[in-house]
């Protein structure tokens, strides 16, 4: 049987490895015109700041796939027959299949704004995007950056890494505050301005001016303002990238609309991460989630689907993470940018303001919905658990440092949470378990999956 | 081949700010004092003058280091280290690499070109640069391994700082680095040379067999026994370490209590090495090597021991406590112990694999029968190899030019741990224990994990972190001294370094993994 694999990024290649695992004989081709092997897509701004090279962010070496018998395919594909089962590359080749892969990915938003395709404006999301701010950066003198996304705050700290200045548009009054609580959003505004950038909230972008040469050389922004600036990085979000399948008859409507079982409308054709759209997603989820974890999770679920048994596809509990300049960032579970009626929320903020902790809980039962972290760090499977078994929030508090996964000798904050807690509510709740391995892999056994 | 995109890459404003300028031009005079003095040029004043020297090479590198990082909020800032061409294997890291290397040669083969007096004569050059500073210390003059000293301990210190400030808003990188900074300076520095001053004994009590791997010889033996007391206590110290201190505190914390805390080798590649760490090979082809290499040194160097303690105890020399049939009962024991409890059946033994317990056996089988063989025919020479020439050749090989020459000039060619991670013995009995005896290992954060590749880049002993790390699997490597710079560089926050005795026989064992199961969907499984 010969698998092909449209997309090199982690969904793509998660599939592949998978595929191998469960089968030692069937053929694996992955195709893909962005690299010749796979790289972390979220590490390249570490290859831009001089703190990796091309090489480290590639996390296997180049044998490894021979190894594995996964072949590589440098192509570009413009067309799906799915009748006959054959793809059509950009220089007329044609690829067989048996089951088809579409792992995609995405492409950078651009909402027709005049100048968008000018020389030195770029979305920041391949290696080519990698490679166009490389040469922008020669002799830059100012960047600016529009929409305030992971992607956005990325590229502000590349530039500074590089002593170039940004100016930072965000449409939103506060940073990413359609994902962030409020505080959260407040302290990473400031995050942003400590390091010296020109945050603009509540900016958008009316036009990008040509230089004269077919260039970026400037913006004006919603307020009428002109900002001189070299390079231009739009990083307004992600759309799948899906226009090769037009004619192909796979049904899409953002994305390539996915059953459960991650199938397509076209017969032996599935597609996984950021391209493609749930038609049912879980209650919360939403339809499309362009991130990491969800691309290595349909990876592997896509592989059993192939070979092995169908398995709905269950993404679990939310989890995400981030840095913002200096500070980690991790969420688990539903921590919602507003809360409604039925959600509250237990909140800590160190007083130099860089540090936090966010345990949403249900209002009626108590039970714990989620947890935000900033400048912590917490563990997975331990909040994982506490979710899944809606514990109440008085007992998640009492055994919290369960959670701490800061490194030894870092400062324990779980009582300082505590303490606001009794101070809001009067009650006099005690701290019961310590930060150790021992407890945390007690706790586990205790409260298995 | 994929471009090297560090290469294309422009800086906006390379160049040194102004307080790094000032820190370079007092550090170059620094070093420039230092040379002339190499060059035979004599001071008026000289110990002030090697005080202005020290002071403005440490200061000027530490004003360097200040007003890099004051402009910088805390945080991981590894910035331009692949742009840099002192840490990118680039000129500067070539011209280091050769000046260190070439340093190390003089030091430990021509130290007279360094000024050493030879056969009793007055110092010259450098070396006599720094007898005052000796004379004031420990009232004698000062010798090619006490300027060694000095700048070494200078090294750590001044480099120490630098490494703290950088690492500010990470307390367990203060507190290491205090550590090896303390017991650089007081253990194995200043102590010992006191000990002179007071006619007591000269030892280095953070020092152990086999690092030290003439700790056995018959004239350190004899020295410490003809101290008295002290002397004696000393090599019941030094015995203690080996088969009791070390032991347990691996247990408890794994190796990284000595090789990132407490070495002095450690020390200086954690300290002056750190700007190097990345250079270290990631490859499994360098992993392969390296278990090679070092099991082999650790070979040579249990075999070198023995022979050199079956010559001494042979004679049945008068003042010892050994006598050659109570050293070949010690041997039947130690060996043939060590050689039955690897097939023994507890779990954590059962871990070991085959081909390790076959070979491993085999060198004990090897030095058990061929030390009862040299007894019986009362041949000096356990392995048909004079033990001295095996002691030269190992002083000469390994501890001369892989510890010393290779293991800190090739620092800027092949990172900080050349010699920790391929040749070092005592990292390889303390790997060995903390693979199979210990509660140390560290931990993923479940599937938090982007591949992003810091971990192991900035890993010094050249592990693949990343491989665990993205499998969600625990690692517990025999390399990991535990420096935890790979919990620090990581920006999603997923690897701890822990200790617990709870599953201490299976925490290598690969059960924490993402995986699918069919049963509950994609996530972490146990």
């Amino acid at each position: 049987m010969h698998i092909a694999i449209i997309g090199n990024g982690i969904s793509g290649i998660t599939a592949a490895r998978t595929l191998r695992q469960l089968s030692a004989d069937c053929q694996i081709t992955v195709i893909s015109a962005e690299s010749d092997y796979f790289f972390s897509r979220t590490a390249l701004m570490y290859v831009y700041m001089g703190h990796l090279r091309w090489k480290d962010i590639q996390p296997y070496e180049d044998w490894f796939w021979e190894k594995n018998r996964i072949q590589l395919k440098n192509a570009h594909i413009q067309s799906i027959d799915t009748q006959a089962k054959v793809l059509h590359s950009g220089s007329g080749e044609q690829i067989s299949y048996d089951k088809l892969i579409i792992a995609s990915g995405s492409q950078p938003n651009k909402y027709g704004w005049p100048g968008q395709d000018l020389q030195g404006v770029h979305g920041l999301y391949s290696k080519q995007d990698l490679e166009a701010m490389e040469k922008g950066s020669i002799g830059l003198e100012r960047a600016a950056i529009v929409g305030g996304g992971l992607i956005g705050i990325e590229m502000a700290e590349m530039f500074h890494s590089r002593h170039i200045p940004v100016s930072f548009l965000v449409r939103e009054s506060s940073f990413w505050n359609g994902v962030l609580p409020a505080e959260e959003s407040a302290m990473i505004n400031r995050q942003i301005r400590e390091q010296g950038i020109d945050l603009r909230l509540n900016t958008e972008l009316k036009e990008i001016i040509d230089d004269g040469t077919g260039k970026a050389g400037a913006v004006i922004t919603s307020t009428g303002e002109r900002i001189a600036c070299g390079y231009v990085g739009l990083t307004a979000g992600v759309s799948p990238n899906i226009g090769f399948l037009q004619g192909s008859g796979i049904a899409t409507q953002r994305g390539i609309l996915i059953d459960a079982l991650l199938q397509t409308s076209a017969p032996d054709v599935y597609a996984i991460g950021d391209c493609a759209e749930l038609q049912q997603p879980d209650p919360g989820r939403r339809a499309i989630e362009p991130v990491w974890y969800t691309g290595r999770m349909m990876g592997e679920n896509v592989a059993h689907n192939i070979l092995a048994k169908k398995t709905a596809y269950q993404p679990g509990i939310w989890f995400n993470s981030a840095k913002f300049f200096d500070i980690e960032y991790q969420v688990y579970g539903h921590v919602p940018a507003q809360f409604s009626g039925e959600e509250a929320s237990l909140y800590w903020e160190h007083p130099d303001g860089k540090k936090s902790i966010r345990i949403v809980y249900d209002r009626a039962s108590s039970a714990v919905l989620g947890f935000n972290l900033m400048g912590i760090r917490y563990r997975q499977e331990v909040c994982e658990r506490w979710i899944q078994r809606k514990t109440p929030l008085e007992k998640v508090l009492q055994d919290l440092s369960l959670a701490n996964f800061d490194p030894e000798f870092f400062p324990e904050y779980e009582s300082a949470l505590l303490e606001k807690y009794r101070a809001e509510t009067g009650k006099n709740i005690q701290r019961r378990a310590k930060r150790s391995l021992r407890s945390v892999l007690q706790f586990l056994k205790l409260n298995q999956a | 081949m994929e471009p090297n995109l560090s290469i294309i890459h422009q800086s906006a404003h390379s160049g040194l700010n102004l307080g790094q300028k000032l820190g370079s031009i007092l550090a170059g005079l620094g070093l420039l004092l230092l040379s002339l003095s190499l060059f035979g040029v004599q001071f008026p004043f000289s110990f002030g003058f090697l005080i202005l020297a020290l002071l403005s090479l440490g200061g000027g590198m530490l004003l360097y280091a200040w007003y890099t990082y004051r402009g910088q909020t805390a945080g991981i800032k590894n910035n331009g280290v692949w742009f840099k061409s002192l840490s990118n294997r680039g000129l500067w890291g070539m011209l280091s690499a050769v000046l260190i290397t070439g340093f190390y040669v003089f030091l430990y083969f021509m130290p007279q070109y360094l000024g050493q007096g030879q056969n009793g004569a007055a110092n010259t050059g450098l070396i006599a640069f720094f007898d005052p500073l000796s004379q004031f210390l420990k009232k004698q003059p000062a010798s090619q391994w006490f300027v060694y000293g000095v700048l070494y301990t200078l090294g750590i210190l001044v480099m120490g700082i630098k490494f703290i400030w950088k690492y500010r808003h990470n307390r367990y990188q203060v507190i290491r680095t205090c550590s090896v900074m303390f017991f650089q300076t007081g253990i194995a520095f200043l102590l010992p040379e006191f000990m002179q001053r007071l006619n007591q004994p000269y030892y280095d009590f953070k020092n152990m067999w086999p690092l030290d791997y003439d700790f056995f010889e018959k004239g350190q033996m004899d020295y410490l026994l003809n101290s008295g007391g002290v002397g004696l206590f000393m090599i019941v110290f030094g015995v203690a370490m080996i088969f009791i201190i070390s032991p347990v505190l691996t247990y408890f914390y794994g190796k990284r209590w000595y090789c990132s805390w407490v070495c002095g080798c450690g020390g200086l590649a954690e300290t002056v090495g750190d700007p190097f760490r990345q250079l270290s090979d990631k490859s499994l082809r360098a992993w392969k090597i390296e278990r090679w290499l070092i099991y082999s040194v650790l070979v040579f160097v249990v075999i070198m021991t023995v022979a050199v303690l079956f010559a001494i105890f042979h004679e049945n020399p008068a003042g010892y406590y050994v006598t050659r049939d109570l050293f070949l009962v010690l041997v039947l024991a130690i060996f043939g112990g060590l050689g039955l409890l690897l097939w023994q059946r507890p779990k954590y033994l059962q871990q070991i694999p085959r081909s390790v317990k076959i070979a491993a056996s085999s060198v004990f089988a090897l030095i058990i029968v061929l030390t009862t063989l040299a007894y019986f025919t009362n041949n000096p020479n356990v392995f048909f190899i004079p033990a001295d020439w095996l002691k030269a050749w190992y002083g000469f090989f390994i501890g001369a030019i892989f510890s010393g020459v290779i293991g800190v000039g090739f620092y800027p060619l092949m990172g900080s741990r050349v010699w920790c991670r391929f040749g070092c013995p005592m990292a390889a009995i303390l790997g060995l224990q903390q693979k199979f005896f210990s509660r140390f290992r560290i931990t993923t954060n479940g599937g938090q994990c982007i591949s992003c590749g810091n971990c192991s880049t900035y890993c010094e002993m050249g592990i693949d972190v990343r491989a665990y790390a993205q499998k969600g699997q625990d690692i517990v490597r025999a390399s990991c001294v535990g420096c935890g710079i790979c919990a620090a560089v990581c920006p999603r926050g997923v690897l701890r370094l822990e200790n617990s005795a709870l599953d201490v026989h299976t925490r290598a064992e690969a059960v924490r993994v993402i995986r699918l199961d069919v049963e509950k969907g994609v996530g972490l499984m146990h």
